[in-house]
């Protein structure tokens, strides 16, 4: 039985910043494409989570009266400091000797939240059509082999897959051009990197977890359009990763947590690093006596070009976070990934009107200033795998001496998920207790983030193998997925190992850590998920 | 038959609540708004007597904020056939919503109005019934189950002791409980043929109805935290935490 088709020029997978910005410039370029964007979130926004220090280059592009339009794009960046901290001590780096890729001078603190809902007005003003709470769960094929679009997922089936009585089977979506916006780890992207061998010669990708608290704080605490970023403790010289707090608008702090997914400590666990770090005294004297009003954590993308996949397949496009457009050293990828999407719809246009192969994407996308920031920064991420001092050091001759231009180029090695080390030949490591007003408890947390999934609906954490967890990773690693959820969905009780679904916050860092690669993420039924705010 | 739909725009059920600092509302700020949840099982309930050719036309209305058009245009997408958005931009306590819909009712002529039983902000429980004293109709409030016979309609009612089925005659009030029925969700092609049924836009102020609030809202707070539990090692020490800490016994 085939199921109901809509014809679209264009369909795009997630509405964040990369695929709103295709939607965008396409009907800019051509009022009469059709273009329908899917988002699995129950409305734009609620999956989006970024720290986020903007930079405009890309918006000015794409709506160069973004100021008088009103965008959600406030608070410009007044004062910076970058801090190394010890356990109790902290050095503060002088600015002036920040890599000028560092420098933030220029840009803004904002929600990209709250920036996509207002692209999505201007896009929904251009005639898109965004039809949030509809996850893309399938892609469909040509028999020519070509992308021919995707489906929606079936709603309202009972967990072993039975039809409830609100059955609504999903749709066929087809499109000249399918685009694959679903940011880091998209569960599509995933699928088509591999039947395409889109990654053939690549790099491994490189991928990090990223938390973010949102308080509010006394005034005198506060220092509107502060941007603090740290390296160093409690992270060992090895585990890559620091921290980012944002004095924004509204005396809130946006305070963060970055942690690179090649750590090799099974018993690592990022999110109570993240709560540690908050209890260094230079951090405590910030929160103290604040509310912590929101919390969040999504996977993120660090692989750089090493690792980027070609970006086009027939029928096509790969875009944003979900190609892995994000400039690490920047610690930026909203710029870059809109950038993407903005020469994604001008090579769309030229490919529905000219039939102009979709390769040409790649060429475009090699000749713009997005990649050549990449490019440019490439050698960063892969030096601080000899630790966090060698790192330092090569990134200052790499990025101050030389300007990202050493005629070499470093490669990652591993895969994330491989880069586990046995649970009995490491230490464990024990966290403080969290003392429920600078730190918390997952259960606490994922509150916060308003999760909910539908009851009895199929679980959308898969495991390839349903006995794995306890007869090989809980031996071999004490099986870390108690430990890198950030929200404590894997579970180990009585020899049995519990997946908690409905707390899933969509982040994607089992689908990466899980060391056998044994967990995949797969879309839940429509509007589950995290509900972020001003995320 | 025509059936009118109140709909209400309120901060979805999965959100977590945050007070204002200064106690003078809950914070609305780019939260995620949602239908409140028992007037979801009012639509669900009036298509339903529409499909089975009892009702013939479904109106949706909602009073608020240019926004809470949303709520009309998600009822349109799973099958009222046209909206009303009567404008407001400030709060309006259930007697001024009563006196609104009341006016709407005059014009509309419906033979059923369907309302959730109460909103989930304000928990007043209070604009079915209001509606219903000045239209001087029957109500059947609390509805888990109804069933529409010719010029009556029986209504099972959740009530404390149970469920009480009453009979009421026609036009009539039925405020709708959870366990009505389960609310479909909205297809992407009917969503698509929502954005082009009418809605029509009304202003609060022009209908010539006092809306003015009467109620003095003093102070929002929230809840006291509650303390953590703790374990005791046998019931004597219950027994004696239960007398001497507690209270209780």
């Amino acid at each position: 039985m085939s199921r109901e088709a809509m014809e679209y020029d264009v369909v795009i997978v997630g509405a964040g910043p990369a695929g709103l910005s295709t939607a965008i410039k396409l009907k800019q370029i051509d009022p009469n494409i059709s273009v329908c964007i899917l988002e699995k979130g129950s409305e734009v926004g609620a999956h989006i989570l970024s720290g986020n220090v903007f930079e405009t280059k890309a918006l000015d592009e794409l709506l160069p009266k973004w100021q008088e339009e009103g965008a959600p794009v406030k608070t410009k960046v007044s004062k910076e400091k970058f801090l190394f901290l010890g356990k109790s001590k902290s050095f503060s780096w002088p600015t002036w000797l920040l890599p000028p890729v560092q420098k933030n001078h220029k840009n803004y603190i904002i929600s990209l939240a709250n920036l996509c809902r207002w692209l999505a007005e201007q896009a929904e003003k251009l005639g898109v059509e965004i039809f949030p709470g509809f996850p893309a769960s399938e892609v469909l094929y040509n028999e020519n082999g070509s992308i021919k679009g995707v489906a929606t997922l079936d709603m309202g089936l009972d967990k072993n897959g039975h039809k409830k009585d609100t059955y609504q089977e999903g749709m066929e979506l087809h499109a000249k051009v399918t685009v694959f916006a679903e940011g880091c780890r998209g569960h599509l992207g995933k699928e088509i990197i591999k039947k395409y061998n889109l990654d053939n010669g690549k790099n491994p990708q490189q991928y990090g977890i990223g938390f973010k608290e949102i308080w509010e704080v006394n005034e005198k605490q506060h220092e509107e359009g502060l941007v603090m970023h740290t390296t160093g403790w409690p992270l060992d010289n090895k585990t890559y990763g620091g921290s980012f707090v944002y004095h924004a608008e509204k005396k809130q702090i946006y305070i963060g947590y970055v942690i690179g997914l090649d750590y090799k400590n099974p018993y690592l666990s990022p999110f109570d690093e993240f709560q540690r770090f908050k209890t260094h005294k230079d951090i405590r004297k910030i929160l103290e006596g604040g509310k912590r009003i929101a919390f969040g954590a999504r996977a993120l993308i660090e692989g750089g070009i090493q690792s980027l996949p070609k970006m086009y397949m027939p029928g096509g496009l790969l875009i944003g976070c979900d190609a892995g457009t994000l400039n690490m050293t920047k610690i930026k990828g909203s710029h870059t990934a809109m950038k993407s999407g903005i020469v994604a719809a001008e090579t769309i246009v030229e490919n529905i009107k000219n039939k102009t192969d979709l390769s040409i994407y790649e060429k475009k996308f090699r000749k713009c200033w997005a990649y050549k920031e990449l490019y440019a920064v490439r050698n960063v991420k892969p030096s601080f795998s000899w630790g966090l001092i060698l790192g330092i050091i090569f990134t200052g001759v790499d990025q101050i001496l030389f300007r990202g231009k050493l005629p070499f180029t470093l490669k990652h090695k591993h895969a994330d998920h491989k880069s586990l080390e046995l649970a009995n030949e490491t230490k464990k490591i024990e966290y403080p207790k969290p003392d429920g007003k600078l730190t918390f408890d997952k259960t606490s947390s994922v509150y916060l983030t308003g999760t909910n999934h539908t009851e009895n609906q199929p679980v959308h954490l898969k495991l390839k193998d349903p006995n794995l967890p306890i007869n090989y990773t809980l031996k071999k690693y004490d099986e870390p997925a108690q430990r890198y959820c950030p929200v404590g969905v894997y579970e180990v009780q009585q020899e049995k190992f519990v997946i908690n679904s409905q707390n899933c916050i969509h982040c994607k860092t089992c689908d990466i850590k899980e060391p056998s690669q044994n967990i995949i993420w797969v879309a839940p039924e429509g509007g589950g998920g995290p509900k972020y705010g001003n995320m | 038959m025509k059936i009118l739909v109140a709909v209400k725009r309120v901060i979805d059920y999965n959100v977590q609540i945050r007070v204002k600092e200064d106690g003078s509302g809950v914070n609305k700020d780019n939260v995620k708004m949602s239908t409140n949840p028992p007037d979801d099982n009012a639509i669900e309930e009036a298509v339903r007597l529409k499909e089975s050719g009892k009702a013939k036309e479904i109106i949706a209305v909602t009073i608020g904020e240019e926004k809470a058009q949303e709520t009309v245009r998600k009822a349109l997408a799973v099958g009222a056939d046209r909206g009303i958005h009567v404008k407001s931009d400030n709060y309006i306590e259930p007697l001024g919503i009563a006196k609104v819909l009341k006016k709407i009712v005059e014009k509309e002529k419906p033979d059923l109005v369907f309302l959730g039983k109460q909103a989930i902000d304000d928990d007043c429980n209070q604009t079915g019934q209001m509606l219903a004293a000045m239209l001087d109709w029957p109500q059947g409030t609390f509805a888990s189950k109804i069933e529409h016979k010719d010029k009556v309609i029986e209504v099972t009612r959740e009530v404390d002791e149970g469920l009480e089925t009453i009979q009421i005659n026609l036009p009539a009030i039925i405020t709708c409980d959870l366990r009505l029925n389960e609310p479909r969700f909205a297809s992407l092609p009917n969503i698509m043929k929502a954005k082009k049924k009418p809605i029509e836009q009304l202003n609060a102020k022009d209908l010539g109805v006092d809306i003015t609030n009467r109620i003095q809202q003093i102070k929002v707070e929230e809840p006291p935290k509650r303390k953590s539990g703790i374990k005791v090692a046998n019931v004597a020490e219950l027994i004696s935490k239960l007398k001497n800490e507690a209270k209780v016994i």
